[in-house]
């Protein structure tokens, strides 16, 4: 057990350990909903984006949550803009305005920062930053998430599955979307010093794609998924100690291992749940019917 | 006077600036049975998400009741058939008010479990929706919209991909539920095999092109306005069947067509 004991004898690693097993839980669960409903390239942009703002608030001494918060916030308000004017779709406005918020950090490290250690610790995560306040950052994102996941389950559920409906039942899904875009982007602000910019993505998709070649209950991907992401960031942790690379690599390798073995073992059926995260597929229905003279396509 | 549920007064209503609808007016009471049929692109769906409020119209007047409860059963090929989703969470995705926690009560489950065994699809509710045939994938939207107790319940395309004897059963279904008081429209393009069953039918292409009982709209000239295409209605056991008015010559033209190709 001297694996596991011996780097808990520094704070940091005890910091490390503690945010990065809440970040995997934090991305996992969130990431069901993020995978189930296309927007695995949104949270991708908005780690990008964010890190602009992490960069600027860096430079002038500014609370880091508050400067890449608003930062974060500002981006997603122009992707809106720039999508509603139709001229061209979300996707592309979200590779531009967040690879172009990416870039102004990079360029802002490059002008003024510590510019190798910094974007390498900002890219793919580290735990040497990592504060108590952090700790509480984490944990009290986790809690908000997973409270919120609890009492809106049904809700979010019928919005993610079926909004059409779920609007005519009630459900007012404008509001659901919009607090999904906030817990989406509350849990990449909180997670990125240790997991990284590039790396968020992966630990948002990989937990909830696993969790979907092993179920299909929603609520047991629920479980499973966060399960899955809180143990990836324990083990990968203690690996990045001990192999001495970054958090947030280890964390998406272990990940990744995962998958493989799942992959490997659910085989075809696995594959075929997995592959359908994203996509719209045609039903299986039975015998078509009968041709009727009558019935006109 | 039977109480109206919903009435659409010369509604237009468009997607980016094209219209897809013109001018419909449609009335639905407490316990009508409305089918609405049209080719492909005539409205129909439109009609539909007009009718539940999803899609608001550019010009004319709409009124619903105030408090209006209304059950909606989506065309089974819009539905994400890879959504992680057992028949008992879908159907139970519905009872979105009250109860806060993520599980079922013990009282909606045993109302889900009614509500299953009534559709004729009990002890399915822990299988995945993709690994039922499509009638019971049918029944699992539509004890999803029952599950709601609705008073207006909207069916679009309800018997498309199902084979002639679950087209019987839906029909059959829907008319004990409407027999019990259910306010039902539906859209359909099966001629034959469902309009000419119901009491009352709106033939749309973009306008209303006729309404009336099967008897009154499906007449060549209606049809013709419907579809755009010539069409001979016979008299088979008391009902209307509607066949294609194929020009002998074409039609020998095209069969020559296939068996050169």
């Amino acid at each position: 057990m001297s694996w596991l004991t011996e780097p808990l004898a520094f704070g940091f690693f005890r910091h490390g350990l503690i945010v990065a097993t809440l970040s995997g839980a934090l991305c996992g669960l969130i990431g069901v909903y993020v995978t189930l409903r296309g927007m695995s390239y949104i949270g991708h942009g908005l780690s990008h984006a964010i890190f602009g703002g992490a960069a600027a608030s860096a430079l002038i001494s500014l609370n880091f949550y508050i400067g890449a918060g608003v930062w974060g916030m500002a981006s997603a308000l122009a992707i809106g803009r720039v999508t509603r004017r139709r001229v061209i779709g979300s996707d592309a406005a979200i590779g531009v305005i967040t690879t172009a918020s990416f870039a102004f950090g990079i360029a802002l490290l490059g002008l003024y920062g510590q510019v190798k250690r910094s974007i390498d610790a900002a890219l793919f995560g580290s735990v040497l930053g990592v504060s108590v306040a952090d700790v509480w950052v984490v944990a009290g994102v986790t809690v908000g998430t997973a409270a919120i996941v609890f009492f809106f389950y049904r809700k979010l559920l019928f919005t993610t599955f079926d909004p059409e409906v779920a609007d005519v039942s009630g459900v007012n899904t404008a509001r659901m979307d919009a607090l999904l875009m906030l817990l989406l982007s509350a849990s990449i602000l909180a997670t990125m010093k240790v997991l990284g910019v590039v790396l968020i993505a992966a630990t948002l998709v990989i937990p909830a794609t696993v969790a979907r070649m092993l179920t299909n209950s929603f609520a047991r991907m629920l479980w499973l998924s966060t399960s899955i992401g809180a143990v990836c960031g324990f083990v990968g942790m203690v690996v990045s100690y001990h192999l001495d690379i970054s958090s947030g690599a280890t964390i998406v390798l272990v990940g990744a291992s995962l998958f493989a073995v799942v992959f490997a073992l659910s085989g075809r059926k696995g594959l075929r749940r997995a592959a359908g995260l994203d996509t719209h597929d045609a039903p299986v229905v039975g015998p078509q019917p009968v041709a009727s003279r009558g019935d006109r396509p | 006077m039977v109480e109206s549920l919903v009435r659409l007064e010369r509604v237009t209503c468009a997607y980016d600036g094209t219209p897809v609808l013109v001018n419909v007016d449609l009335e639905v009471g407490a316990g009508d049975f409305t089918g609405i049929v049209g080719p492909s692109g005539s409205g129909k769906t439109t009609l539909l998400r007009a009718v539940m409020g999803t899609v608001a119209p550019v010009a004319g007047t709409l009124r619903r009741r105030p408090g209006l409860r209304i059950g909606y059963v989506p065309q089974v090929e819009t539905v994400n058939w890879s959504f992680p989703v057992t028949v008992s969470e879908a159907v139970l995705m519905s009872r979105t008010s009250g109860r806060r926690l993520p599980w079922p009560s013990v009282a909606e489950r045993a109302e889900v479990a009614d509500v299953l065994a009534r559709l004729g699809i009990a002890g399915l509710g822990r299988r995945h929706i993709r690994e039922l045939s499509g009638g019971q994938q049918q029944r699992v939207f539509l004890a999803r919209a029952l599950l709601r107790r609705p008073e207006l319940l909207l069916l679009d395309e309800p018997t498309s991909g199902v084979d002639v004897r679950t087209r019987h059963d839906v029909l059959h279904l829907l008319a004990d539920l409407n027999a019990e008081g259910l306010a039902v429209v539906l859209s359909t393009h099966d001629l034959n095999g469902m309009a000419a069953h119901l009491p009352y039918l709106v033939c749309l292409n973009t306008e209303v092109a006729g309404r009336g009982t099967p008897r009154e709209v499906l007449t060549p000239e209606v049809l013709e306005r419907t579809y755009g295409a010539p069409m001979e209605v016979l008299e088979h056991g008391g009902m209307p069947v509607v066949v294609d008015r194929y020009d002998e010559a074409d039609n020998v033209l095209r069969f020559r067509r296939g068996t050169a190709s």
